[in-house]
Formats: C-alpha cells, sequence, structure tokens
C-alpha cells in the first residue's frame, strides 16, 4: 500500500545545526525588525531572543499567517526591515504565500524559514521536508531574489549578511537538527500582543 | 477621482465604491480575481498611492491584512463568494486578535445561479463567516452599495469588527452559462 517515501532526487545534506545556536547567531539583535513568529517554535524562539518584546507578533494559531501578516506589515512599513522566522510545517500549508510575496517583491522583508523536518508541536510526526522536499528550490522557482540554504555553520556569514545588509526581499531555507527550541513561553493572548505592537510602533492601539 | 461612465457621463457605484475606499484610506487591496471586481482591481493596479496584491489563495488576505493593522495600513479583501470558505481558519487570527476586517465577496450560487456547481458555498457563505464572528452585510441594488459599504467601513475601522459585504448576483448580475 501506498505511503510517505523518502525523495531519491537531489537528495539533501543531513542536518547537523542545533537551532538553539544558529538561530540567534543569525538574527543576533532582533530588536532592529519587526518581528512575526510561525507557530509553534518559531514563534517561542523568537519571544526568547526578543525577550518577550512587543515589536514581536507571535502566533499560537492560524497555521500558514507568518507569511503574509510579514508581507502586510512590510508594505504597511517600508522604512523597517520586516523579519518573518517560520517553520516547515507551517511554510508547506500555505507555499502560494511565497509567490505572493514574490510578485510584491518587499525589499525590506526577510523570510527565515527553521526546516528540521518535522511536526515538533504535535509530537514530532515527519513533515514533507523530512522526506525531502526542498522550500528553498520552491522559493526560487516562485522567483524571490536572493536564496539561500544555511547547512552548516560555514554558511552563516552569508546568512548573517542577507538578514542584517541584504537591500531586498530574501528567503533563508535553515536546515537544523530535530530538537526544541528555546522557549521561555511565549504571549498566548492574541490580542494583547496586537495592542502592545501598535503600541510600540505607532505610539497607540 | 472618478471614472463617468462612457455613455452616460454617470459614475456607476464599482467607482464610487473604489473612491469611498480610498477616501477613508484603504491602501492595501488584496485579491482572487473575480469579474465582479473587475473595476475595483483595475483602479488600483493604476493607483500609484496604494498596494494591489494578487493573492494564491482567500486565506492569504486574512493574514495580510492583519499584518497590516500591525502596521497602521488599512486594507480590504475582494474574493468570490467560492473563496470564503478558504478563509475559515484563518479567521482565528482575526477575532484571536481583534483586527479589523473589510471583505468584499463578489456572489455566486444565489439569485439566478445558472452553475450548479456554485450553489453549496455560495448559499454557506453567510452562516460559516457568522459561525466565524464574521458580521454579513449585504447590497442587492446598486443604490444601496455606498451606504451599506459605508456601514462596513466604520463598523470595520471605527469599532474594529470583521465585516464581510457580499455583492449579490442581483447587484452584479448572474453569469451567462450556455
Amino acid at each position: 500500500m501506498a505511503r510517505p517515501q523518502h525523495l531519491q532526487v537531489n537528495p539533501l545534506p543531513t542536518t547537523v545545526l542545533d537551532r538553539r545556536d544558529i538561530i540567534p547567531l543569525l538574527i543576533e539583535k532582533p530588536e532592529d525588525f519587526l518581528c512575526v513568529g510561525g507557530l509553534a517554535g518559531a514563534a517561542q524562539e523568537l519571544t526568547a531572543i526578543a525577550n518577550d518584546a512587543p515589536y514581536v507578533y507571535a502566533l499560537a494559531g492560524a497555521m500558514g499567517a507568518a507569511t503574509t501578516m510579514a508581507l502586510g506589515l512590510a508594505l504597511a512599513q517600508p522604512d523597517k526591515r520586516v523579519l518573518c522566522v517560520t517553520g516547515d510545517g507551517e511554510l508547506l500549508m500555505n507555499l502560494g504565500s511565497l509567490a505572493t510575496i514574490a510578485l510584491m517583491n518587499p525589499p525590506n522583508l526577510t523570510i527565515i524559514c527553521v526546516d528540521n523536518g518535522h511536526y515538533g508541536e504535535t509530537g514530532n510526526q515527519d513533515s514533507h521536508t523530512g522526506f525531502g522536499v526542498d522550500l528553498a528550490t520552491i522559493a526560487g522557482g516562485c522567483g524571490i531574489p536572493a536564496v539561500l540554504t544555511i547547512n552548516t555553520m560555514d554558511d552563516l556569514p552569508e546568512g548573517r549578511r542577507l538578514v542584517r545588509e541584504g537591500n531586498g526581499l530574501a528567503f533563508i531555507l535553515l536546515r537544523v537538527k530535530e530538537g526544541k527550541p528555546l522557549n521561555n513561553g511565549r504571549l498566548m493572548q492574541p490580542a494583547v500582543g496586537r495592542t502592545r505592537f501598535r503600541e510600540h510602533l505607532l505610539g497607540h492601539a | 477621482m472618478t471614472s463617468p461612465d462612457v455613455t452616460t457621463g454617470a459614475i456607476t457605484w464599482p467607482d464610487a465604491l473604489y473612491d469611498l475606499l480610498r477616501k477613508a484610506n484603504v491602501t492595501q487591496f488584496a485579491y482572487v480575481p473575480d469579474a465582479g471586481h473587475r473595476v475595483l482591481i483595475d483602479r488600483s493596479l493604476a493607483d500609484p498611492d496604494v498596494h494591489s496584491i494578487a493573492l494564491t489563495t482567500e486565506e492569504e488576505g486574512i493574514s495580510l491584512l492583519a499584518g497590516a493593522d500591525l502596521g497602521g495600513a488599512r486594507g480590504v479583501l475582494m474574493m468570490q463568494s467560492s473563496g470564503a470558505g478558504n478563509c475559515i481558519n484563518m479567521l482565528s487570527l482575526t477575532k484571536g486578535g481583534r483586527f479589523p476586517l473589510l471583505m468584499l465577496i463578489s456572489m455566486r450560487g444565489e439569485f439566478g445561479e445558472g452553475n450548479p456547481w456554485q450553489f453549496p458555498m455560495g448559499q454557506a457563505v453567510k452562516p460559516v463567516l457568522e459561525a466565524m464572528g464574521v458580521i454579513v452585510l449585504t447590497a442587492s441594488h446598486p443604490d444601496e452599495v455606498i451606504e451599506v459599504a459605508s456601514a462596513g467601513l466604520t463598523m470595520a475601522f471605527q469599532s474594529g469588527e470583521a465585516v464581510a459585504v457580499l455583492l449579490s448576483q442581483r447587484l452584479i448580475g448572474a453569469k451567462k452559462f450556455a
């Protein structure tokens, strides 16, 4: 009977990076960005490294929302850099958003997809990327102008350059091992998150 | 900035609706294309002061406009009735986060519909949106579009509600099938 098979075309290298080490090094100073974190590990991680700051909107539901939420924010705030951190599971649910974002090509948006090949929040089931689906190829095929895959620490300098000095829309596929994200808890009240984000950015709710 | 009808010189309701949205400072026009929204989409594409955002699926627009609100901008989401069902779980973000939302939905599967495929979703638009906490208004005649859309703008951007304005097939005309 049929079941998901590991892909035999273009096999990806084995993952070696620990997300707890690499994500703080890649983002370094989250306060330089307006941030949207997709459920679940990405939002937990952003919240942890930003110390629960108001400029992080952390999602704990609405799976698939992070990329287009970041697009709307980037279009509304062209003078600020916007950072979207999502996961492979969430992005697989909304692949078309990469096509939408590529057509709009906001120069102030960077998307980081933390790809651990698993649905970490629901019991660590394999995701499609764990079977070999390559989200960076999809992002490039959608027309995102700068696409980078980070497999090892050797790729970090180029990733940091894209995040911090990039002058255009960028997609970074950060391939990490299985394992829990940094997590000191996150705001679980979405309306409170909206109010404090807007107060921080706009000076009013 | 209105486009008069070439034969009569009158301002048609789609042009008046676009002008109304712009006067309300709507700057993000997001859509999955439909013939019923042709004028709004074309005018947003021609307007240098707005973002015109083509979506691959309607739910992208729900989260897009929540992000616009985080950044202090107002938007509108345009779709055909068949797209309403694609938005349902994403409306968790709108309701949970108390984000304002204005949707314009061109209806199929109701008044005078000749394609049986359109009925299941067309007839379900109102109950499923209401089940997710969206307030549903309907415009069925050209002379009530601006009044209904104005009410929707106030409810969304002054009161912070999620509002859908249904543009009925009685208003936009039923598509002809041979």
